[in-house]
């Protein structure tokens, strides 16, 4: 049962991340990146990593998503001009890319992982917020000075110059 | 499902797609949803790492400091689309050739 599940997630993680690529219409695309972002929140939840399950949901499809949407309206036409857009050098592209894939693919059948057996733990959230307040204090400090700067950085970029 | 490669061939997966929309797309916003699909892939890793390759929860601050970034990242981003759009009236990437006009 978990198996099929499990292979349902990943295909339908696949197919969608394929329509984002290759989808004329962009709002089309835009919704294939939500089932995408949902596909891989479930390999997190497979994972046991259910914090960031979490995250991914809120943030991605909450707040990235949206911003995206925003983006597309805003830049563009609704009502008069068909929302769709091309793609340029297919062929040179799907070559260069297949040849990075079959390179990846064939890195990660022949290497010799470290396999460590580890035990499915009890609290995720418990963990990560000791080891945030503890280890990762300057980084979290850091990544909060980054948000305030992108904040005000994107508002000063998107007004309109008077 | 308890193999590591499956999840990361997965993330090989994605990262190829992100590149190839980061290639082939005209549209700034489309190729932003590629950069997307090349930080998820990333934080796929990191995470199957962290169950299978002892990172533990090391892995998982990694994968929460990405997507703070993802964040921030897309915010700034959409802002330079809406100012290309102001200036050129398009966001197709290969258009925009001028540093000013």
């Amino acid at each position: 049962m978990t198996n099929i599940v499990f292979w349902f997630f990943v295909i339908m993680t696949i197919t969608a991340a394929l329509m984002v690529v290759l989808s004329k219409n962009l709002i089309y695309a835009a919704i294939a990146l939500l089932v995408t972002f949902l596909g891989v929140a479930a390999m997190y939840v497979f994972l046991w990593a259910d914090f960031i399950a979490g995250t991914q949901v809120m943030i991605y499809i909450g707040g990235i998503l949206i911003l995206l949407l925003f983006g597309i309206m805003l830049t563009h036409k609704i009502t008069s001009v068909r929302i769709s857009h091309t793609n340029v050098q297919r062929g040179v592209g799907a070559l260069i890319v297949a040849a990075i894939f079959v390179g990846l693919v064939w890195m990660i059948n022949f290497t010799p992982w470290l396999k460590v057996t580890t035990q499915e733990p009890l609290q995720t959230v418990h963990s990560i917020g000791t080891l945030l307040m503890t280890d990762f204090l300057l980084p979290f400090e850091v990544a909060s000075v980054l948000l305030l700067g992108a904040l005000i950085g994107a508002a000063v970029l998107a007004r309109k110059e008077t | 499902m308890n193999i590591l490669q499956v999840y990361l061939t997965l993330a090989a997966v994605l990262f190829s797609l992100g590149i190839f929309a980061v290639i082939t797309r005209r549209n700034a916003i489309a190729v932003l949803m590629g950069i997307e699909l090349i930080l998820n892939a990333a934080n796929l890793n990191f995470i199957a790492f962290a169950r299978f390759g002892g990172m533990n929860f090391s892995g998982h601050i990694f994968a929460l400091f990405v997507i703070v970034l993802a964040a921030a990242e897309a915010a700034v981003a959409l802002a330079i689309i809406i100012n290309l759009y102001q200036n050129f009236q398009s966001i197709n990437v290969d258009e925009a050739q001028q540093l000013k006009q």
